[in-house]
């Protein structure tokens, strides 16, 4: 578990991406601490796949308009799973509306569960497969901010955000 | 085909832009690649998921059928451009759509799916920036995966300044990037419609793969209630698992990026809300997520493609871009000169021939020289420079055979349904030469008057500001045989391939190479032999190839047989033997030829690391060098020979690493390609001009390298072996 972690967070910091970890009994100073305001988000019942955590006492406006997601700097959604060897993030497209939080902003914070990290994109691809198997679902691959080189120079948030930062959440002792 | 002007002026207006941008993506996939543990297992695996992939394609695409309609779509496969387009319409009719927003698809531009939609007034943006470019300037795309990569920043901040008089003028990458971020977010949210293309369709779950790096498709695809993807039938594979080598190679063969920033994975219709962006009421959950989905296969030549023998592996290409990247002319020229319709590039060949025919391939195919550069670039292992000799054969025989005097003089017509009359010259350049060495002087004497070269010129397109070669007088064959053996005791045995311009131009180099051999113990023949047949091969006679590489085969066979090595100076006649007889002679005597040829340093490097002496070969200490080595060497993995070698004969060696000379066989000779051609031998010029190498005596392996280094530098160049002999 230590080598996947430590070879994702190396391979986020490679992407200009930043990290921060927390216990679940914090995570929600983490998400205070890791959102420039105004912030909007998908509630932790999805994200952390637990209804007692909430985003209450966070700046994070839950489920919020869609007025209020275009005027948000930072969105914060869940991710199902990190991929170690390239620091992806795998998202997944839901009735919440995760994707729409996690694209139109310019500060995009995901949490991750540490145990949810796989080693590398086989393996990413093998789980994805036997879920999108059982389930029809939808998934992005996500690795670092959006950016395009088509103006003449590399330039981060071309569509989608310009800033990642992954909040991982530690197993419980 | 372009002509000289038209390739004079792309070179001029987008040839610097092209050469920094595709030679950066291909540095990157050096890179990339290079750090890649089971990078030749995972392109074996793309390869074969491919080969299987089309080779059960009609079952896939029922299968694919069936998923996509249980997951609540709608799949229509279209016979042709026209057909997918009425279909299109009509969805956007019924969605009663003002816009339509699009995510870069090269299948949609092949359709050209735009003006059907704006002829019944439909207004379509592009969302991917550098097509957005090339919207609002009316261009075509110049390359596969970077549609405007021959448009500089400040061509495109006049662009922007120009059309849409922003407050502030736009400036730097990073304002006309936010300012398209922000004019197309408002365009992208208030659309109806959106189209997307597809990477790759898993037909076991009607996932499909969408590799971007903006997030544009992300956008088309959440914005609006309707989505319809546009794809070639062949983009269909088995299963979601099969993804996964494609993943770690697409973004790393193209651009070099490691995985490019978004790989969407959508198993349409998505669950994402369908919002109203000007609400200000409604939480986004409470939006409901009725979607329609549209999956639109086009045949439009493919099915035809895959019946045919030789165009199907272009139905495995996952347009990458790693065969243009690679490409030493598309990096000079770009995809407005090497590319049909609407793909370009090396593997744009065979696209173009089976979706709009010869005529179109016909374009631009002579600028594939044929190196062989792009071959271990390609993740799916398309022998891309075969398709284009392919094609190039279908266009010659296409064509009326021409009746010109002069060639039917000189080089006997061999090719029945005929070439045109420079493709003959160059093809059936052993005639040539034959005749130069035998009434040489005169023929050397004659070939530089200025009324030969004019002729030369007019007549068959040979540029008159290309030296031709020197003939000999006495071929090596002749040499050779008025002289005994120089070993009693020979380790090994070998016949040495009198190659046509080593037996009669470069006679020397054939001498060097029997002595260095003879030095290191090897008994050495060098019988009459046809020549390999890589002449009439690049001019896409395949016909006459065969027949040459039918009597090498013939000719060499009585000395294999007698336990001889067949050993070769010219390294794109060694790939002849190794590699592209596979595709012209019976499989036995493939496998004799290739398994005993070596390239003649090759051959050297086996004999020093099996316990001959370097001190029998002529050594230095510590002189400095510089090498070029051959495209086609490379290609096989040779280069490293030649160098150990060298090092170990105790020479300083630095090598060049730019795609190639630019000259590639007849290539450079050719008064169209002649300028285009130079400029490509420039990046190599300055890489011999650096600091530290100018001052090297140059070796290379290549008779086309040695011409080209000759024009492009001071220092004559000779060929390795040349050094060694005592």
């Amino acid at each position: 578990m230590e080598s996947k972690r430590a070879s994702f967070e190396g391979s986020l910091e490679a992407l200009g991406v930043s990290v921060s970890s927390t216990p679940e009994s914090e995570l929600e100073a983490a998400v205070t601490e890791a959102v420039t305001e105004p912030a909007v988000g998908i509630g932790l019942d999805e994200t952390v796949g637990d209804e007692a955590f909430s985003l209450a006492e966070t700046p994070v406006t839950v489920d919020p308009t869609p007025v209020g997601l275009r005027e948000a700097t930072t969105g914060v959604t869940g991710a199902e799973l990190g991929v170690g060897d390239y620091g992806s993030l795998v998202l997944t497209m839901t009735e919440q509306a995760s994707e729409l939080v996690s694209l139109f902003v310019e500060r995009h914070v995901a949490i991750l569960h540490e145990e949810d990290i796989q080693p590398d994109m086989d393996a990413a691809v093998a789980e994805l497969d036997e879920r999108f198997t059982e389930t029809n679902g939808s998934a992005i691959i996500a690795t670092g901010p959006s950016a395009t080189a088509d103006m003449g120079a590399l330039v981060k948030g071309a569509h989608g955000p310009k800033e990642v930062h992954v909040i991982i959440v530690e197993e419980a002792a | 085909m372009a002509t000289a002007d038209e390739i004079r002026e792309l070179m001029r207006t987008e040839g610097a832009a092209i050469a920094e941008n595709t030679q950066g993506f291909n540095a990157g996939r050096y890179d990339s690649v290079g750090d890649l543990e089971d990078y030749e297992d995972l392109k074996r695996a793309a390869r074969s998921i491919k080969e299987d992939a089309i080779a059960e394609l009609p079952e896939l695409l029922d299968q694919l059928t069936e998923t996509v309609e249980a997951n609540g779509g709608t799949v229509y496969i279209a016979d042709d451009a026209a057909d997918a387009n009425e279909y299109i319409r009509e969805v956007a009719d019924e969605r009663a759509a003002d816009r339509v927003v699009k995510s870069k698809s090269m299948t949609s531009e092949e359709i050209e799916v735009n003006e059907a939609l704006e002829a019944d007034g439909v207004d379509v943006v592009e969302t991917d920036l550098g097509e957005w470019v090339l919207q609002v300037a009316d261009e075509a795309p110049s390359h596969i995966v970077a549609p405007a990569i021959h448009k500089s920043r400040e061509s495109i901040a006049t662009l922007f300044n120009e059309r849409f008089d922003p407050d502030e003028p736009l400036e730097t990458a990073e304002e006309l990037t936010h300012f398209a971020r922000e004019k197309l977010g408002e365009q992208i949210t208030d659309a109806e419609v959106g189209i997307t293309g597809a990477n790759f369709i898993a037909a076991d779950t009607g996932t499909m793969a969408l590799v971007t790096s903006e997030g544009n498709a992300r956008k088309t695809v959440a914005a609006t209630d309707t989505h319809v993807a546009v794809a070639g039938v062949e983009k269909v594979i088995p299963t979601v698992a099969d993804l996964h080598p494609f993943i770690e190679l697409i973004g790393r063969s193209g651009t070099g990026q490691d995985i490019t920033s978004y790989v969407s994975l959508l198993t349409p219709p998505v669950d994402t809300p369908v919002v109203d962006f000007t609400d200000d009421e409604t939480p986004l959950s409470e939006f409901d997520s009725e979607r329609d989905f549209h999956l639109v296969l086009i045949d439009n030549g493919r099915l035809e493609m895959r019946d045919d023998e030789q165009l199907r592996e272009t139905l495995y290409c996952i347009r990458c871009s790693a065969c243009s990247n690679s490409c030493a002319n598309f990096q000079s020229v770009g995809g407005h000169a090497f590319g049909g319709e609407t793909y370009s590039g090396g593997i744009a060949t065979g696209w173009e021939a089976g979706i709009e025919g010869l005529d179109v391939a016909e374009e631009f195919n002579d600028l594939c020289t044929g190196c062989t550069r792009c071959v271990n670039a390609c993740p799916v292992g398309i022998d891309i420079p075969w398709i284009n000799t392919v094609v190039r054969d279908r266009i010659n025989r296409d064509k009326d055979t021409p009746g010109e005097w002069l060639v039917d003089g000189l080089t006997p017509d061999e090719e029945d349904d005929g070439a045109p009359l420079q493709k003959r010259f160059f093809g059936n350049f052993e005639t040539v030469a034959k005749l130069g060495s035998a009434t040489a002087p005169v023929s050397n004497w004659l070939a530089d008057t200025t009324l030969a070269r004019q002729t030369m010129s007019r007549v068959l397109g040979i540029d008159p500001r290309r030296d031709l070669p020197t003939f000999e007088r006495e071929t090596l064959v002749d040499w050779a045989a008025a002289r005994d053996s120089q070993v009693d005791d020979p380790e090994r045995r070998a016949v040495l391939y009198p190659d046509l311009y080593t037996n009669h131009v470069q006679v020397e180099r054939g001498k060097a190479a029997v002595k260095v051999l003879e030095s290191l113990g090897v008994d050495v023949v060098v019988p009459p032999a046809p020549s390999s047949g890589r002449a009439p091969f690049s001019q896409g006679m395949v016909a006459t190839a065969t027949d040459h590489a039918e009597r090498v085969t013939e000719a060499l066979a009585p000395h294999i047989q007698d336990g001889r090595d067949v050993v070769v100076i010219e390294p794109s006649d060694h790939a002849m033997f190794t590699r592209e007889y596979e595709r012209l002679i019976d499989e036995s005597a493939f496998a004799d030829i290739a398994a005993n040829s070596y390239e003649v340093f090759e051959y050297v490097f086996g004999l020093l690391d099996n316990g001959a002496a370097v001190d029998s070969l002529s050594t230095v200490e510590g002189a400095e060098i510089a090498y070029h080595s051959h495209c086609q060497q490379r290609t096989l993995g040779l280069e490293a020979h030649t160098v150990a070698v060298l090092e170990e004969c105790g020479y300083d060696v630095v090598t060049s690493d730019v795609e190639c000379c630019g000259m590639a066989g007849s290539f450079g000779y050719k008064s169209d390609y002649y300028e285009l051609s130079m400029d490509v031998g420039d990046r190599l010029r300055t890489q011999l001009r650096d600091d530290g190498v100018q001052d090297r005596p140059v070796v290379a392996s290549g008779t086309s390298c040695l011409e080209q280094i000759d024009a492009l530098l001071e220092r004559q160049p000779s060929h390795p072996i040349e050094l060694l002999a005592t």
